[in-house]
């Protein structure tokens, strides 16, 4: 995120209607990273936990929206405290914020700000799912959602991105989430999945993805929505570096897109649609930290070595025996370290700040820096994920039973069945009741 | 009367219709259904996990015949099935003890 611009002038910045516009329309592309995440999600499982899938994104659109306007913005953005959390009285409900009044050093309005972060917020927490495929209880997910973004997200994106956090005041680059979104989110989903353990059938069953097609439309707009989360995450656009971002965002991306097929070509002999759509997605997230500061050249760099070692990541899986169904390990985690770290070898000095990596004379000094970030944000996660996971499992129970698991989460947590693709109706039988006045004696219907 | 049953591979299905037609027959049945002979099945690979498809999509086309004409029908449905390669499939017949036309409840051949 930009340092304030106060040292341009002397007087305090003036509210600017292009950058209120553009950013209005960047946390609307950041917003539509959500479904589109879904849709990358809910094509890579099997057929019968596509909803729940779906849902497990969607969730997060209510609950963090909610959360982050009583209280989440506050302990995020609010006055800092000892470099950990953030709390302001005025932004609890955002109920203290003036109209015009003007985020602190910037020339768009609190409000524009508070709901371009809220868009981070809701993404991050939806990214862990793809871990938890097939088999978590759908009200366990969202009680975790709402302590996790409580004591897990809200206070990291202080520490990254908040006047006073201690990894911003430290120097830590991160442009746009690395360590806030991708780290914290795949550290969080390594830290749940060693609590819930494997999937029924793991390495032992077929677990193909039901629906490419979805997974490449869904990655498609997790790369348009993207331009959003990165160009947007400057604020504004004084000073050109949110269109190095943009540029940088685009050109990570083509090349991590390559690495991956390339690898995949040499290793399995294929080109696959799912390989293309999670090389996209490596780059985006290495970039994420990383493009700010960076050339394009670099950026090649950035995207090519992120398309490479996650592809090779995402096999470690197998090796260690932990379920990360959908690669949120492999893909985000490793993914932000990459990107995270790599700002220490390809910060050119000449973009979003001053500070140089070590391919450009810059030394040890901000890859020390970066390591840090870094180790601190996963740890943090990791932990207390893996704890939060272990209490709601030790109370709720954090898996649904395993016949339920077997037959399909759809039907038992929904009672939906995503596809009908039969004449028949799938053997649907009774009729659609009307809403008024039904009368039922509370009956347990077996699923 | 036989039933005569044919697996075959499903770009063939068109190509049968025909011959059947220019056979003579009058209806047919076609369903979608999978499963594996000596062809095997394929490798498909999902981010770098292998997975061996065993079943393989076929289609599966059955037809009533007077036991006179199950043997020549056999023929034309192999003929226009056949694609020389492995996976073919395969058309087979058995007998059928009677058969009824819903509609007018004729019975035997004269509801073919």
């Amino acid at each position: 995120m930009a340092p304030a611009i106060t040292t341009l002038a002397a007087d305090a910045p003036e509210l600017s209607a292009a950058n209120t516009g553009f950013m209005l329309i960047c946390s609307a592309l950041v917003m539509l990273m959500t479904p589109a995440l879904a849709f990358f999600y809910g094509g890579m499982v099997r057929v019968k936990s596509t909803l729940n899938m779906l849902m497990m994104s969607f969730i997060s659109l209510g609950i963090v929206t909610v959360l982050w306007v009583l209280y989440g913005f506050s302990v995020a953005f609010g006055t800092d405290s000892g470099g950990l959390v953030g709390w302001s009285s005025d932004y609890l409900g955002l109920s203290g914020i003036g109209v015009t009044e003007l985020w602190d050093g910037y020339t768009i309005p609190v409000y524009v700000f508070a709901v371009f972060q809220l868009m981070f917020a809701i993404l991050t927490p939806a990214l862990i799912s793809g871990a938890l495929a097939d088999r978590v209880k759908f009200t366990a997910w969202a009680l975790f959602i709402t302590l996790w973004v409580t004591v897990v997200y809200f206070p990291v994106a202080h520490w990254v991105w908040g006047a006073g956090g201690w990894l911003f005041e430290m120097g830590v680059i991160d442009f746009a989430g690395g360590t806030a979104v991708h780290i914290n989110a795949g550290a969080a989903a390594l830290g749940v999945i060693l609590v819930i353990g494997k999937r029924v059938g793991f390495k032992k069953d077929p677990m193909r993805p039901h629906s490419l097609p979805l997974v490449m439309l869904g990655a498609g707009l997790l790369w348009f929505g993207w331009f959003g989360f990165n160009a947007g995450s400057w604020l504004g656009n004084d000073d050109g570096v949110g269109a190095v971002m943009f540029v940088n965002t685009q050109v990570a991306t083509g090349a991590a897109m390559l690495a991956w097929l390339a690898y995949e070509k040499l290793r399995h002999g294929s080109f696959t649609t799912l390989g293309a759509a999670s090389g996209a997605v490596a780059g985006l997230v290495a970039i994420t930290p990383a493009g700010g500061s960076c050339s394009p050249l670099g950026a090649i760099a950035i995207g090519a070595v992120a398309g490479l070692v996650c592809a090779m990541a995402v096999g470690l899986k197998y090796k260690f025996g932990y379920d990360d169904s959908l690669d949120v390990v492999g893909v985000h985690l490793v993914g932000g370290i990459l990107g995270s770290l790599l700002v220490g070898f390809f910060a050119t000095g000449g973009v979003q700040s001053e500070a140089k990596g070590l391919f450009y004379g810059g030394g040890l000094e901000q890859l020390g820096k970066q390591a840090v970030g870094v180790g601190a944000v996963l740890a943090y996660s990791l932990v207390v994920s893996a704890i939060l996971a272990l209490v709601i499992d030790k109370t709720m129970g954090m898996r649904v039973d395993e016949d339920d698991e077997v037959s399909g989460i759809d039907q038992v947590e929904h009672a939906e069945t995503a596809y009908d693709f039969s004449g028949a109706g799938g053997g649907a039988s009774g009729r659609a009741t009307a809403p008024a006045p039904v009368v039922t004696e509370n009956k347990k219907v077996d699923a | 009367m036989k039933l005569i049953t044919a697996v075959v591979k499903p770009h063939r299905l068109d190509e049968i219709k025909e011959a059947l037609q220019a056979f003579g027959v009058h209806g047919l049945t076609v369903t979608e259904a999978s499963g594996y002979g000596r062809q095997r099945g394929h490798t498909e690979v999902y981010r770098g996990a292998e997975y061996t498809v065993d079943l393989v999509p076929k289609i599966r086309i059955e037809v009533l015949v007077e036991d006179e004409d199950a043997e020549q029908l056999i023929d034309v449905v192999v003929k226009a099935a056949r694609t020389g390669k492995i996976g073919d499939g395969k058309v087979w017949s058995v007998p059928v003890e009677t058969a009824v036309r819903v509609r007018t409840g004729e019975r035997g051949p004269d509801a073919l």
